[in-house]
């Protein structure tokens, strides 16, 4: 068993690494500070490939495997998560959910403008109603001829007024026997009539990156923008969770190491009782958990990244990357703020920001509390996966650099 | 245009470097392409997209420069040459630009050799002119800007910069040049260079295979010692505003005589 990165992978974790420092590092705590979205951010990821990292040549992609999007995450986040947010929807929730459930003329269609970046791409799933409670989402989506009507909302979705295009699910079959079992998913351009969208301001964290709702009233979409078949809405969702997910779990590893590496520094000038902080046992003691739960969160999703590579199914291990580098996630930000002590608690210093960000990913993408049944289920048995109809591909090298 | 630009292996700026046994050590900090050679790597890039030809990057070092090169691939370069001769351990810049000079004109029909300003980790910034004199070609340090090269009339103007102010130069080709920062923005690795650079198989030469003589080195490392602890005791001037603060730092400059 090789633990090492693959001299590509060290290549594309350095200028993941370089970029983020170069066009975000600079002016991230402006942003934050303004509330709002950098406007060179999303051209400048499309413009360097970021955007389609993992999705096959032929689709418009940079033809690279699913760790390489797991390691791009973790360096994007490093600086801050607004950034791994977009790689989290654009490319997690709606690239991979095309490539995985869409037909060939869709993926023909869609992809190759998507994953170049020309148009933005999201995942609109949580409603003002249902968030974990996922089968209880109320949009409904009416068949009419060769369209279906689309009227609803959907509430704290990532890029919402940014993005060109998104993955909608909606209930289709209102008489189905089981609410989830009526869920349907639609590609929808969000620059339809009857598309309105706004921006959700005051939020804790993710302050420089976009949040927001999208509303649809009557909405037209053509039934040939159906992902997958009618009531299989709430698998496709699932399985987008599966990817969104893993990249939230590799961002979150990457803030783990950001708290570290300030912790680190601060302890190594600031003085107390004549000596560097980092000589008291009790802030070594932070500082070798941050650096314990760093590497622990690492190989968790690098494990998931592998399967996905390999084409097994990998919803437990997601759900396990997930939920313990969020959970580290935090608590490392914490640590940091405390070892800062009154600077950790002003915005002079990046841990705050860490703090504020490092809250929401143990909500969203699967709340950790769902993440917990998730695994119980896996671990009483009472949980099992069963086939897709069509399962995330293989990564197959040949088959990605094909043009 | 037939570019080479020389590269190195250097420690990342931000490694904490320390003696430990008589020997230089940086922990486990990776080395990296010396940040200056980025440029000069970029440039070469540009001048190819311009006129046509090749860049190849070429090193001297161990196994493990050719991370070095697999940088300068991912960037765009299309060759890669690593001088590799355990004979050359410890060797200075006397000894390195005789070998590169030798590497240049074992290539052939090279054009342009591209230097970045110095290397990180000996700043010592005379290999560009170093290896221009062994190959009797122009030597340009410091450019900050190539205002026009002319492959067909083999011409080259430049702007050095220097501490009076730009100097603008004209010169013939084949040269050597060092370049500095202000002459471009290098570009990000890209995928495609990525891949390639992963992938290709990086041609190894030893000295014997240069066919010149290469001479001894002229400085012998003696003693490797860290930099004496120095107290360091910081005063904050205090004041209400800038121009407070300014009169009081005066003030306690000629207080302490150094005004």
């Amino acid at each position: 068993m090789d633990f090492r990165l693959s001299s590509e992978h060290e290549m594309i974790r350095k200028m993941v690494y370089d970029f983020a420092q170069k066009e975000v590092a600079p002016s991230i705590t402006e942003w934050d500070q303004k509330q709002d979205m950098a406007p060179h951010i999303l051209p400048k990821m499309a413009e360097q490939g970021l955007l389609g990292i993992c999705i096959p040549v032929k689709y418009g992609g940079q033809g690279m495997d699913y760790i390489s999007l797991g390691l791009a995450s973790e360096e994007l986040e490093f600086v801050d998560t607004s950034l791994r947010v977009v790689l989290s929807v654009h490319t997690g929730l709606c690239c991979l959910t095309l490539l995985q459930w869409g037909t060939e003329e869709q993926k023909a269609e869609f992809l190759p403008r998507i994953a170049s970046g020309e148009l933005i791409g999201g995942g609109a799933f949580s409603e003002p109603g249902a968030g974990s409670d996922f089968a209880a989402i109320q949009m409904t989506a009416r068949r009419d001829g060769d369209d279906f009507i689309l009227n609803g909302e959907k509430m704290w979705i990532s890029l919402a007024t940014k993005a060109d295009m998104a993955v909608v699910t909606t209930r289709s079959l209102l008489d189905a026997e089981k609410p989830h079992e009526g869920l349907t998913c639609f590609l929808v351009d969000l620059h339809s009539k009857g598309v309105t969208t706004g921006d959700i301001h005051g939020k804790l964290g993710v302050r420089a990156g976009s949040t927001g709702w999208i509303a649809m009233q009557d909405v037209r979409v053509p039934a040939r923008n159906m992902i997958g078949e009618e009531g299989e809405g709430f698998k496709i969702t699932m399985s987008a969770f599966d990817n969104g997910r893993y990249t939230v779990a590799a961002g979150a590893t990457g803030l783990i190491r950001a708290a570290l590496e300030a912790s680190v520094k601060y302890a190594s000038e600031r003085e107390t009782f004549g000596r560097p902080i980092k000589e008291h046992q009790l802030v070594q003691a932070k500082i070798a958990r941050m650096h314990l739960n760093y590497e622990i969160a690492r190989l968790l999703y690098l494990k998931a990244g592998w399967k996905k590579n390999e084409g097994i199914r990998n919803t437990l291990e997601t759900s396990r990357a997930k939920q313990f580098a969020t959970n580290a996630s935090f608590d490392a930000a914490s640590e940091a703020v405390q070892i800062h002590g009154g600077y950790g608690y002003s915005d002079e210093y990046p841990v705050e920001r860490f703090l504020r960000n490092s809250k929401g990913a143990v909500i969203y993408e699967g709340s950790n509390e769902i993440q917990t049944l998730i695994q119980a289920g896996y671990a009483l048995g009472t949980r099992r996966d069963r086939s897709l109809r069509c399962e995330l591909p293989a990564y197959d090298e040949a088959l990605w650099l094909e043009e | 245009m037939n570019i080479v630009v020389c590269v190195k292996q250097t420690v990342d700026t931000a490694a904490v470097i320390s003696v430990e046994g008589g020997m230089v050590s940086w922990g486990d900090t990776p080395l990296v392409l010396n940040p200056w050679d980025e440029f000069a790597v970029e440039e070469g890039l540009r001048i190819r997209e311009a006129h046509g030809g090749t860049v190849t990057a070429l090193t001297v070092g161990k196994e493990s420069a050719q991370e070095a090169l697999r940088s300068a691939l991912a960037m765009g370069a299309d060759e890669a040459l690593l001088i590799k001769d355990d004979g050359l351990s410890g060797a200075d810049s006397l000894v390195i630009s005789a070998v590169l000079a030798g590497a240049v004109q074992k290539l052939g029909d090279v054009d342009l050799v591209l230097f970045g300003r110095e290397a990180v980790d000996s700043n010592a910034g005379v290999l560009s002119a170093q290896v221009a004199r062994r190959l009797h070609w122009p030597s340009l340090p410091l450019v900050a800007c190539i205002s026009a090269l002319d492959p067909a009339s083999k011409s080259l103007d430049v702007e050095r910069m220097l501490d009076q102010g730009r100097q603008h130069v004209r010169a013939s080709l084949p040269a050597v040049i060092s370049v500095v920062k202000e002459i471009n923005e290098p570009r990000y690795a890209s995928f495609i260079g990525i891949r390639k650079a992963s992938r290709v198989d990086i041609p190894v030469w030893g000295v014997d295979d240069l066919g010149v003589p290469v001479p001894d080195p002229g400085v012998a490392w003696l003693t490797v010692e860290n930099a004496p602890q120095q107290d360091v005791a910081c005063e904050f001037i205090e004041a209400p505003d800038e121009v407070a603060a300014a009169r009081a730092l005066v003030a306690r400059l000629r207080e302490e005589k150094v005004l």
